[in-house]
């Protein structure tokens, strides 16, 4: 196919004229199919492959009076906050006035918040009374302060979405919360550093 | 002795199908490629494990950048006509509007508006544009922009993309969020990078046993 017919259709030369010596004409292929590889590699990579995905968010109806909108159990409820430098803190329930049940939790690692939630939603499921929908209690409130960056917040919706949680709320932080959080974020930074 | 003597072949292959092979692959890639092209806004996003593909037409992306700047970018040149001349009409601003329909982003205040337009295409940057003004509830331009393109779009499905850098601090996005809500617009998407569920986790588990429900 490559090599075209060099022969020279037969013509006779008379004697005593020199043939000029044929070259081939036959070239070889391989490095040009090894370029022409090389290439569609290099475009196959470059190609976008991953495509960016969209994370769906439906935010509450915020003109809803106060009287309709849901109303949770309070031993179902499981707040987390979201403070500065990656810092988790949760309670269970209510906010004592003490204090006492604030507890804090990492993003990853020991005492994850991923552990904290599948161990309420297994708490939650163990007290249910209704078999059919053992999760109904179960709602976690996540409570961003303004030092968290968006990063936390997607990561938290994330969680939600990993430990299959039916039920969450992108709420405001209250300020006793707020205060509570900033002391607490004071605190892990200074015995983070010594 | 007689041994039937098998023809010598030659190992040389002729190379000119696969030559031929490769650079139809070859020019079918290079054809089909599209590249990225440069983003005059530089934001890396967070991943999730989100399985849906963002919508990449008649889309409307609210873009966070890391140091809080807001920008608008409206895929529709249509709506983004019938957004400037609404702008023009309701607020008198006098926007160019075939310089608006061919901007790619928005990113600056109502009032710099036409400063901004006037400024080549390839200057355009995010870091030294100043963003629509999303401070809080009293003074959020972007609520203005949301509902005239609420108004743009009336009939037809907006797809709202929130694209938000990892490092943008929390009140950014809260403040855009509040401008979406004074819409009355409830449903929003966020990009993100594709990411795999952790495995052992419940949705892990759900994904493996087949279970579609992914797309909540």
């Amino acid at each position: 196919m490559a090599e075209l017919d060099t022969s020279g259709g037969g013509h006779k030369k008379g004697p005593g004229v020199k043939k000029g010596k044929k070259l081939s004409t036959r070239v070889d292929l391989t490095p040009m199919v090894d370029l022409g590889f090389l290439l569609i590699t290099f475009f196959i990579f470059t190609t976008t492959m991953s495509q960016p995905t969209a994370m769906k968010l439906i935010l509450p109806d915020d003109k809803v009076k106060p009287e309709d909108q849901n109303k949770a159990k309070e031993s179902g409820v499981l707040t987390i906050m979201i403070g500065a430098e990656n810092h988790i803190y949760y309670y269970e329930g209510q906010l004592k006035p003490d204090g006492s049940n604030f507890l804090s939790a990492s993003f990853n690692g020991e005492n994850s918040i991923r552990d904290v939630i599948l161990k309420k939603k297994a708490d939650v499921r163990s007290r249910a009374i209704d078999p059919t929908n053992p999760e109904k209690d179960f709602v976690v409130v996540i409570k961003p302060t303004n030092e968290c960056n968006f990063k936390n917040v997607i990561d938290m919706l994330d969680e939600m979405a990993i430990n299959v949680v039916k039920k969450y709320a992108l709420v405001d932080i209250t300020d006793n919360e707020n205060e509570l959080v900033k002391i607490s974020d004071a605190n892990a930074t200074t015995s983070g550093s010594n | 002795m007689g041994r039937a003597k098998l023809p010598r072949k030659s190992t040389a292959i002729d190379m000119t199908a696969m030559c031929d092979v490769a650079f139809l692959l070859l020019s079918f890639f290079i054809l089909t490629t599209k590249f990225k092209p440069a983003e005059a806004i530089a934001v890396t996003t967070p991943s999730s494990v989100a399985a849906k593909v963002a919508p990449s037409k008649d889309f409307v992306l609210v873009t966070i950048t890391k140091d809080g700047k807001v920008f608008l970018t409206i895929d529709d040149e249509q709506k983004k006509e019938l957004v400037a001349n609404s702008l023009n009409t309701t607020r008198n601003l006098g926007i160019n509007v075939a310089a608006f329909k061919k901007a790619n982003f928005i990113g600056a205040p109502l009032s710099g508006l036409n400063a901004f337009l006037a400024i080549p295409e390839e200057n355009r940057k995010g870091d030294q544009l100043p963003g629509i003004p999303c401070k809080d509830s009293t003074e959020n331009e972007l609520t203005i922009w949301m509902q005239v393109l609420n108004e743009a779009y009336a009939g037809s499905k907006m797809e709202l993309l929130l694209k938000g850098d990892n490092l943008s601090k929390y009140p950014a996005f809260k403040n855009v969020v509040a401008a979406f809500k004074k819409n009355e617009i409830q449903k929003f998407q966020m990009v993100t990078n594709p990411e795999n569920a952790p495995a052992g986790s419940e949705l892990w588990k759900k994904s493996m046993s087949g279970d579609k429900e992914l797309d909540n």
